[in-house]
């Protein structure tokens, strides 16, 4: 077998060496019963073309080349090439966790550097070295706040991802601390599509440990922060903003009054990829450092004074706290972080707000297009690059007639939203054309007009 | 090591001295010294209950964490502030940097600790020396 | 390094020093007006983000650095050219188990239908995606001989958490959710994290006297209140439990149920599989067994895996076959335990996975883990006279030796770890488990050549050899590194974690809670 650097000749003398003589003689710790005596039942060893053709055929049955509308917490945006080129390269692709710190220098200062722009972008203090993804990042960031305030009222908005609003009653379970929903402002209200402030000041008590809201929200519309801070601040609850698309931080403001920020760095170069491996991040602000999971990379010096960088402050974690430790995630998502770090620096302090602000115009040109024929929801709220449209042809046979042309319409939200009605999510990004904006609005203006004819 | 004759001790490596009905509480020189560099102390905060035996902190150094046990029971008073900034501070000196000021609840509690001479010893049978 | 008397210094023969670039912090070289990136021109009409975003606006720009694309393809290079990586060679971390991350697998990962597939896409549209979570799953539950599995952990730990979720979850069903879990003191640590994050108390058991669990001991502590063992097979000390049936009958008898940390399954694949001997619920890690790269830390991946009447409590949602004939996704498990992640799991390490499994097939399989055994006993065998080996019992792909002999001269495993970086390797897994005081514990891999191996056991004798004869060049390791020792004392006790230039605008912020 390629992978194994052995020929049958070596096996054959290490075994005597080692004084047996056969390799079963390795394995006389497993009972006979357990023993395996026939092949696993896997598909047959596979040449390297065969390999690569079996993916390409699978590949050729997801969506190729269509154009595509989605959002939802899973972007496109352009991916610059040197990423791969870089993280590819096998000291990054192939190194294991910086515990040796002298010896994986290029893993610990890359995401120091990660951590330096994570803050910089977010408005927090300090931020850690990844979590899994932006829907468990918002779990340990509830875990977190109940933590430091010993309180367990947790609240949360409805306009918070439907999945990742899921994910935290999954981890919930069994800690005492089930998430309260808050409503949002319906179409027409002056703050339409954002969390009812009315609402959020009833429920906010001595008992809340924590406010979280999205922003911008699952609506696309972006949350008034310092308002919603001021409410939860005012009974000494935490407030976490989870950030689902981090390319919004290009031109919205941060979220300065925030204690926690979760944000999902997905749009910063990371590949589609039917949902993962994406890239969580948890930042916050200096006093609660002790608190924070996950790894932390930090500056110090060597022997000789040299400038040098480490993990630290490990005692947090589950390898020294075990079962008191604030998190038990070991491994994180690393190398997709670093893809974030290479998009980053890539685009850099200027190039993300001209990228921030190509989206914001290109989903303005979309939603007012689809607007005119359609109703667009929350119309009068800040939105970034998402939005709702309110059609009369229900999502399914809509979307059945933008795919006969290759393209995928909104997200149809009835199963999270059913009070909406026929509404689908709509997102464009810097990639979307206007050719393709234009051809998506002639295929659902048809139906439009056909009814309005009549 | 010269454990100082008015403090009392713990099998858990505390010391205490005792002024009347309050009483300052840290860890030894011999528990400073299996720990290394301390990097963070985890206080109670003023004003939380502690009881004999159980945990009232923790002592991090850069691979451990070490749980403090309380002598006594009783109120804290007053918490060290300046170990916040600096925690070498019990490595230098640890029988003069106290962690907590605690009101006594039962001073009789104290009756049963080990003096320096017995700690002492203690300390001998642990380390085998 | 070298000594002006005799003493002896090892000579290594892995490595040479060589010159490499510095490289000082992305922002160090920011200037302004240096540009990496262009877009494509704007094709829609230009807005006033302030109109638009109202109050909502940034008003400042965040301080990410300005850099031109050569040095950021510089910048980033050098700095990979400071780590160790396995494509250099050989890391025997114990349990980490860092095989080959082969090539293909990231060809195969980059597809475009692959890579640039929406999750939220119509099924109709995903069919391939499908596919390969479906043959993954068949695979996976071949290879652990059990009934159903879930793929959407993103980790081991993940998948700890996942499958005691799911072990609380049967037990409620019981009428009794039970109070505690069962963990070696030579498990990992994130047994006993997960077990406490999922509401129970952690009751340690204590290793026999053969670094295995003490099935009488055992037996005593398990009762009614006992949810499940968390048990690592082979042990992190690298030993099969022999008795692991009576193990897993002893847990059934108080319907106590039998979880398996699968991080040692290297040793496993193709010669046994945990559902045949008793194992109820498991987790695998495939960025160890199945060859998915460690990138620096992550991602991972931690398929849960479980016998037949756990399968209803497995997270949502699944890949199912229809009445057409076709595969759907599917949340139609009543007693799901929920979701425990956004969309599907790490599908990327998905795809990676299964080309690993189709390059080896039921003989590579087979093979790799022969010769991962192999690798560690030929080790053992070729270190145990200069090495204390605490156990005697056989070694299956991971050897656990203590610094027993070297202490004597004040010389402790991460001394030893930090020398053997001047020999041109990784240092083992220092000071784990923590029943074997000042451990050494070594996991070659199937993917280490004789070569390799050898000069592994060189580098480790001559280490012996300089501990007995010239302990401060142990002592004081490494010498070779760019940078040595670093002050992890001053790291923690003062954390500089972040950059700070000049002060940017500052926002001042009144409504902080600041009673935290």
């Amino acid at each position: 077998m390629r992978y194994l650097p052995k020929s049958d000749a070596e096996r054959a003398a290490m075994l005597r060496e080692i004084g047996v003589s056969s390799i079963d003689d390795l394995f006389t710790a497993i009972p006979e019963e357990y023993r395996l005596t026939r092949d696993l039942k896997v598909p047959r060893q596979m040449g390297e073309s065969e390999i690569i053709d079996y993916f390409k055929a699978a590949a050729e049955k997801n969506a190729q080349a269509y154009t595509s509308f989605l959002g939802a917490g899973a972007y496109r945006h352009y991916r610059p090439v040197i990423i791969d080129s870089l993280v590819q390269r096998g000291e990054f692709l192939t190194s294991y966790t910086p515990y040796q710190a002298e010896i994986t220098q290029g893993t610990l200062q890359a995401i120091f550097e990660f951590q330096t722009m994570i803050c910089e972008l977010t408005g927090m203090d300090i931020a850690n070295a990844s979590m899994y993804d932006g829907s468990t990042g918002a779990a340990e960031a509830v875990m977190m706040a109940v933590r430091v305030t010993g309180r367990d009222g947790v609240l949360v908005a409805k306009t918070v991802h439907p999945e990742y609003r899921e994910v935290m009653h999954t981890y919930a379970q069994h800690q005492g601390h089930e998430a309260r929903e808050v409503a949002y402002y319906p179409d027409g209200h002056a703050q339409a599509g954002r969390i009812d402030l009315e609402a959020l000041e009833q429920a906010v008590n001595e008992e809340t440990a924590c406010v979280l809201v999205q922003s911008p929200n699952f609506f696309g519309v972006v949350e008034d922060i310092p308002v919603i801070a001021e409410i939860a601040h005012k009974k000494g609850a935490l407030l976490i903003v989870s950030i689902a698309e981090a390319v919004s931080l290009g031109i919205v403001r941060p979220p300065v009054e925030a204690d926690i920020v979760s944000m999902e760095a997905q749009s910063f170069g990371v590949a589609l990829s039917y949902g993962g491996p994406y890239c969580g991040v948890l930042a916050a602000k200096e006093k609660y450092l002790r608190q924070m999971p996950g790894r932390l990379v930090g500056e110090t010096k060597d022997r000789d004074g040299r400038r040098g960088f480490v993990l630290t402050l490990s005692t947090r974690e589950q390898h020294i706290r075990r079962e008191k430790a604030t998190s038990n995630i070991c491994t994180n998502q690393a190398l997709v972080a670093l893809m974030a770090t290479i998009f980053m620096t890539v685009y850099g302090k200027e190039g993300i707000k001209e990228l921030a602000v190509q989206n914001l115009a290109k989903a303005k040109y979309a939603a007012d297009r689809l607007g005119a024929h359609d109703k667009l929801l929350f119309g009068q709220s800040p939105r970034f690059h998402e939005f709702v449209l309110q059609t009369e042809e229900p999502p399914k046979r809509l979307n059945a007639r933008l795919m006969e042309k290759k393209i995928i319409g909104g997200l149809d939200l009835c199963k999270w939203y059913p009070e909406l009605g026929s509404a689908t999510l709509w997102c464009a990004t810097e990639l979307t054309t206007k050719e393709q904006i234009d051809a998506a609005v002639a295929i659902v203006a048809e139906i439009s007009v056909a009814s309005a004819a009549r | 090591m010269a454990y100082p004759q008015n403090y009392r001790y713990t099998r858990e490596h505390e010391w205490i001295e005792v002024d009347g009905k309050t009483g300052k509480i840290g860890i030894t020189d011999y528990a400073q010294n299996s720990l290394g560099d301390i990097v963070f102390v985890e206080s109670p905060k003023v004003g939380a209950a502690v009881k004999k035996g159980e945990v009232f902190g923790s002592v991090e150094s850069v691979k451990a964490v070490s749980d403090l046990y309380s002598p006594i029971t009783g109120t804290v008073i007053e918490v060290n502030e300046e170990l916040a900034s600096a925690p070498e501070k019990i490595n230098t000196d640890a029988h003069a940097s106290w962690i907590m000021k605690v009101e006594l609840s039962d001073p009789s509690e104290v009756d049963s600790l080990l003096n320096a001479e017995d700690y002492e010893k203690f300390v001998a049978e642990e380390t085998g020396s | 390094m070298a000594t002006t008397t005799n003493r002896f210094v090892g000579t290594t023969r892995k490595v040479t020093a060589h010159l490499t670039q510095n490289e000082p912090l992305s922002f160090e070289k920011s200037a302004p007006g240096k540009k990496g990136y262009k877009l494509a021109p704007l094709d829609v009409p230009e807005v006033d983000p302030a109109a638009l975003l109202g109050a909502a606006a940034r008003e400042d720009k965040p301080g990410l650095p300005e850099l031109s694309e050569i040095e950021i393809i510089r910048h980033f290079t050098r700095l990979s050219t400071w780590n160790y990586a396995i494509d250099l060679g050989m890391y025997p971390l114990g349990s980490c188990t860092m095989k080959y991350n082969p090539r293909v697998n990231e060809f195969v990962s980059r597809l475009e239908g692959i890579a640039e597939a929406h999750p939220y896409q119509p099924e109709r549209l995903s069919r391939g995606a499908m596919v390969i979570i479906k043959l993954l799953k068949d695979c996976l539950m071949e290879i652990t001989g059990m009934d159903a599995i879930a793929l959407h952990p993103a980790a081991g730990a993940h998948g700890e958490f996942t499958g005691m979720l799911m072990t609380r979850a049967y037990h409620q069903s019981k009428g009794n959710p039970r109070k505690n879990v069962i963990i070696p003191d030579s498990a990992h640590g994130t047994n006993p994290a997960t077990a406490a994050s999922v509401g129970y108390q952690v009751v340690n058991l204590k290793s026999n006297a053969q670094g295995g669990v003490d099935v009488e001991a055992l037996a005593k502590i398990v009762n009614e209140d006992t949810a499940a063992l968390m048990l690592t097979n082979p042990s992190t000390i690298g030993v099969f439990e022999s008795e692991i049936h009576k193990i897993a009958d002893v847990l059934h008898d108080k319907g106590a149920l039998l979880y398996m940390d699968g991080a040692n399954m290297n040793a496993l694949v193709g010669k046994t599989r945990p559902g045949d001997f008793g194992v109820d619920v498991m987790h695998l890690n495939l960025h160890k067994t199945f060859s998915t790269p460690h990138g620096g830390g992550g991602p991972g991946c931690g398929p849960v895996a479980c016998k037949q009447f756990l399968e209803p409590f497995l997270p949502i949602p699944f890949v199912t076959l229809g009445e057409d004939g076709l595969l759907h996704w599917s949340s139609d498990r009543p007693h799901s335990i929920g979701r425990v992640r956004a969309f599907y799991g790490n599908f990327g390490m998905f795809v990676r996975a299964l080309a690993y499994i189709l390059a080896n097939g039921p003989d590579g399989l087979r093979q790799t883990t022969e010769d991962a055994v192999l690798n560690a006993n030929y080790i053992r065998k070729n270190l145990e006279d200069v090495y204390e080996l605490p156990y005697d019992t056989p070694s299956m792909h991971e050897v656990v030796f203590s610094d027993k002999r070297q202490v004597k001269n004040g010389i402790k495993t991460g001394d030893i770890a930090k020398r053997l970086i001047d020999y041109g390797f990784h240092p083992y897994t220092t000071s784990f488990p923590l029943i074997v005081p000042g451990a050494l514990m070594i996991e070659p891999t199937e993917s280490e050549s004789r070569e390799e191996l050898d000069l592994f056991i060189d580098a480790m004798r001559q280490i012996a050899r300089e501990a007995e004869e010239n302990p401060e060049v142990v002592i004081s390791a490494p010498h070779s590194t760019r940078i040595s020792r670093l002050d992890e004392t001053m790291a923690a006790r003062k954390p500089v974690l972040r950059w700070k230039g000049p002060p940017a605008d500052a926002v001042e912020v009144d409504t902080a809670a600041k009673e935290w």
